[in-house]
């Protein structure tokens, strides 16, 4: 029998574990509908807010050994436009996260309801971009905060809500308390490492916005490190995001405490197909250990 | 992944008064139609076709935006930084090949003019400009093959636009590949004709660009990506197209007219 790698966060249905992690080929309806066609069990879109917003100027991206530095700054058509992206992926048959950021909680709120409105089976908060002035960095940095958001938005939404949290705070575990009293339906860690790379031949920062966040292999053992700990300070599900590119390392998250994992700079090293790929390995290891199921796995690690 | 080299440019020729070609040195592959992410610092990092392949690579580019504008200002021993290259590559098959370029897009399609010839395909090329002041390149494809020029002005040449030359060629010689890079509207002009002829077609197509390597989700036409999946595409996938020759994404990602 074929094992059941079905996973389900907070009530969202998901044919596999494996979701496109915000601000990766999110922005447009069709690129949407075309990670879910190549196997995403969920694609989150990018981080929207009430106005369109051009994101930083190049270099925004830096290509590393370990992965890759971006500060792409939330670049996004706005809510009033992205309607008719989410209603592509929508009729495509696609199962669309809506990821929202905002400058205070009326505002995520409104871009919540907003998106909401337009079908979204679920609300991930980016409480944590490391590289937006003024937007997400705060929020990331105070739990009050991150209870205050995650409240606002649950008063008025009717699907599940995830605040996405930061690593670059010293006990994350509390965040994802706050995260919890809030409301939050699930949590989502971790977001990018605040991080910088310089030329030596010019001796200046390479990206524009100077500072961006780290993502991809290299801060794998920091995500898988905090959602263990998260798993043990909260009850409320917890997707695992940052630096999975195989099954083996999907596993890792999900024996951490993760019902899903998030993929985003894998689609640079594998392509496409990483979610299709990452899905048939979990079911490989199912099948040679005997395991019945993913959610069987979740938590597995913890004694 | 690929690391960014910051190279010194080894020689910069100046082409016609806006466009300049820059040369410099790097150990990364290359083929005719890629480009690559070329950072000018302070100002900008933008996507380049290579309009010279091999050791000393090149690209030529045409001022039209601040960091274009502050490229052109540089000299030999400037420091840029590069990396790629990235997309995809012509097909250079066939016994008989047009070519046809308006403007500043012979740099992306030139590597494939000399492509062709090289593996032993006739080559023409249609070489387009505004002014005959502004034709780039057109000795190189004189050594390639046989060149017939047009100006929108008629001060060189055919007197009108690239697609209504090409036409005009295409009813010389028997043609099985075509290949063409310049505005838009002319490409859309040119691909029409080959599809009506049945005569495989291939465009290199332009749209803003942020990451280079198929994760930002900025240059998208429909949902491919015009850094991985392009920047060239066939005819046949350009008639499926809703958005060839009609649509563009703004820096926000919101979709507005070409």
């Amino acid at each position: 029998m074929m094992p059941d790698v079905s996973a389900n966060v907070a009530g969202l249905k998901l044919r596999n574990p494996t979701m496109l992690a915000s601000g990766f080929l999110d922005e447009t309806g069709g690129t949407l509908l075309r990670v879910f066609k190549a196997g995403a069990g969920a694609v989150v879109t990018k981080s929207i807010g009430p106005e369109p917003r051009t994101g930083n100027t190049n270099p925004t991206v830096v290509e590393l050994e370990v992965g890759m530095l971006n500060a792409m700054g939330l670049p996004n058509p706005g809510m009033e436009d992205f309607g008719a992206e989410v209603k592509v992926a929508l009729d495509g048959g696609a199962v669309v996260v809506g990821s929202v950021y905002g400058k205070d909680p009326d505002e995520y709120a409104t871009v919540a309801s907003r998106l909401e409105s337009y079908g979204v089976q679920a609300i991930e908060l980016n409480l944590s971009c490391p590289h937006a002035k003024g937007l997400g960095t705060e929020i990331a940095e105070d739990p009050e905060a991150v209870r205050e958001f995650t409240a606002a938005v649950k008063a008025k939404a009717r699907v599940p809500v995830m605040p996405k949290l930061s690593p670059n705070v010293s006990d994350i575990a509390a965040f994802a308390g706050a995260a919890e009293d809030g409301g939050a339906d699930a949590i989502v860690a971790i977001n990018t490492l605040k991080a910088m790379a310089i030329s030596p031949e010019l001796k200046t920062p390479i990206l524009a916005n100077r500072v961006g966040g780290l993502s991809g292999p290299a801060i794998r053992p920091v995500g898988v490190r905090c959602v263990y700990e998260i798993y043990e300070a909260v009850d409320v599900p917890i997707v695992g995001v940052g630096g999975v590119e195989t099954g083996r390392d999907a596993l890792e998250y999900i024996l951490a405490g993760a019902r899903a994992v998030q993929i985003g700079t894998g689609l640079a090293t594998r392509g496409m197909s990483v979610f299709a790929d990452v899905t048939s390995e979990v079911a490989a290891y199912l099948e040679e250990t005997g395991g019945k199921s993913v959610a069987s796995l979740v938590g597995a690690a913890h004694g | 992944m690929g690391r960014m080299e910051v190279v010194p440019l080894t020689e910069v020729t100046r082409e016609v008064h806006h466009t300049s070609t820059f040369r410099f040195r790097s150990a990364m592959e290359g083929a005719p139609g890629q480009f690559i992410m070329v950072w000018i610092p302070g100002h900008d990092e933008v996507p380049m076709a290579l309009s010279y392949l091999g050791d000393v690579k090149g690209i030529t580019v045409r001022a039209y935006g601040d960091a274009t504008n502050a490229l052109l200002k540089y000299t030999a021993g400037d420091l840029v930084g590069v990396r790629g290259p990235y997309g995809n590559t012509f097909h250079l098959d066939g016994r008989r090949a047009l070519c046809v370029a308006g403007g500043v897009g012979i740099a992306s399609i030139i590597a494939a003019v000399e492509g062709f010839s090289d593996r032993g395909t006739k080559v023409s090329t249609v070489l387009a400009a505004r002014t005959a002041e502004e034709l780039i390149f057109e000795e190189r494809c004189e050594e390639a093959g046989e060149v017939h020029v047009a100006t929108d002005d008629g001060t060189r040449g055919f007197h009108g636009l690239a697609p209504a030359l090409a036409k005009r060629v295409l009813g010389q010689h028997t043609f099985d590949s075509v290949v063409t890079c310049g505005p838009e509207p002319m490409m859309k002009a040119v691909v029409v004709l080959c599809l009506e002829r049945g005569i495989p077609v291939q465009a290199s197509l332009e749209r803003f660009m942020k990451c280079g390597i198929g994760i930002c989700d900025a240059c998208v036409l429909d949902d491919a990506l015009v850094c991985k999946d392009g920047p060239i595409f066939t005819g046949e996938e350009l008639a499926k197209s809703h958005d060839f020759g009609r649509f563009r994404r703004d820096e926000s990602g919101r979709r507005i007219p070409l």
